[in-house]
């Protein structure tokens, strides 16, 4: 089956989503950030989603649950690169990713993953 | 764009894939502008996913409109399954039959431009959506 890959940086996770994905991809791409964040005890994951054009309730909801599960494994999820025009399409959805860390861009996204650690 | 309607099947998750990719397209060549054609796009992701979830599977026709100066693309999502048996609660944010989040329906109306919902129980859903440049 088709996986979306999943880059270990010292114990960042790094994930990039080039893919218009299929919702069994995206359940795959939730299980294995969660065994992956297991078996590297990452403190954080970023997820690139720049090459989305559409994120839809699915995804949305796969996005929150992914950040929702890697802070009660004591890692942090910061999702960067959100286009402006899936940024507006989200809100008026009705979908706000409420805590879900986001940033503007990886550089951003990676700044903030440091300093998370840094504080804990 | 020398057709200006067509249909394809959504029966499959992958069908939501390509629905997705088909409704881009026509966007683009309609001359929706980005956010606009994002929107379209979504909603039809939702609707899609709900035709293949809770309709069992279907068919998605497609035309593009001319009103004038304006341009638009309809959209019409079409299912024999089981229906909506209370179409007002169907359409309230955060209600949902199934697992999801119930923003399907309720977020993709808010979307577009103009929203038809037809179903009755046992005889299918049909929903309409059409967006103008």
């Amino acid at each position: 089956m088709e996986r979306i890959p999943i880059l270990r940086m010292g114990d960042l996770l790094l994930v990039t989503i080039q893919v218009d994905m299929h919702d069994q991809l995206a359940l795959a791409l939730q299980d294995d950030l969660t065994e992956k964040i297991r078996a590297t005890s990452a403190r954080g994951v970023l997820i690139d989603i720049s090459a989305l054009d559409i994120v839809d309730s699915f995804i949305g909801r796969m996005i929150a649950t992914i950040s929702a599960l890697s802070r009660i494994m004591d890692a942090t999820t910061v999702v960067v690169g959100m286009q402006p025009a899936v940024a507006i399409t989200l809100v008026e959805l009705g979908l706000n990713l409420t805590g879900v860390r986001t940033a503007l861009n990886v550089e951003r996204g990676m700044a903030l993953l440091q300093r998370t650690d840094d504080e804990s | 764009m020398k057709a200006n309607s067509g249909s394809q099947p959504v029966r499959i998750e992958q069908d939501v894939v390509l629905a997705r990719q088909t409704v881009r397209q026509i966007a683009v060549a309609c001359g929706l502008r980005l956010v606009d054609q994002t929107k379209l796009v979504t909603a039809a992701s939702e609707l899609a996913r709900n035709t293949v979830i809770y309709g069992g599977g279907g068919e998605m026709h497609w035309e593009t409109l001319e009103q004038g100066l304006r341009r638009g693309v309809r959209l019409v999502f079409v299912d024999q399954g089981p229906g909506i048996p209370d179409i007002e609660q169907a359409l309230t944010d955060g209600w949902t039959s199934g697992t999801g989040m119930g923003l399907g329906l309720s977020g993709s109306r808010r979307l577009v431009d103009q929203f038809e919902l037809e179903s009755a129980p046992g005889e299918g859903t049909r929903i309409a959506i059409t967006k103008w440049t």
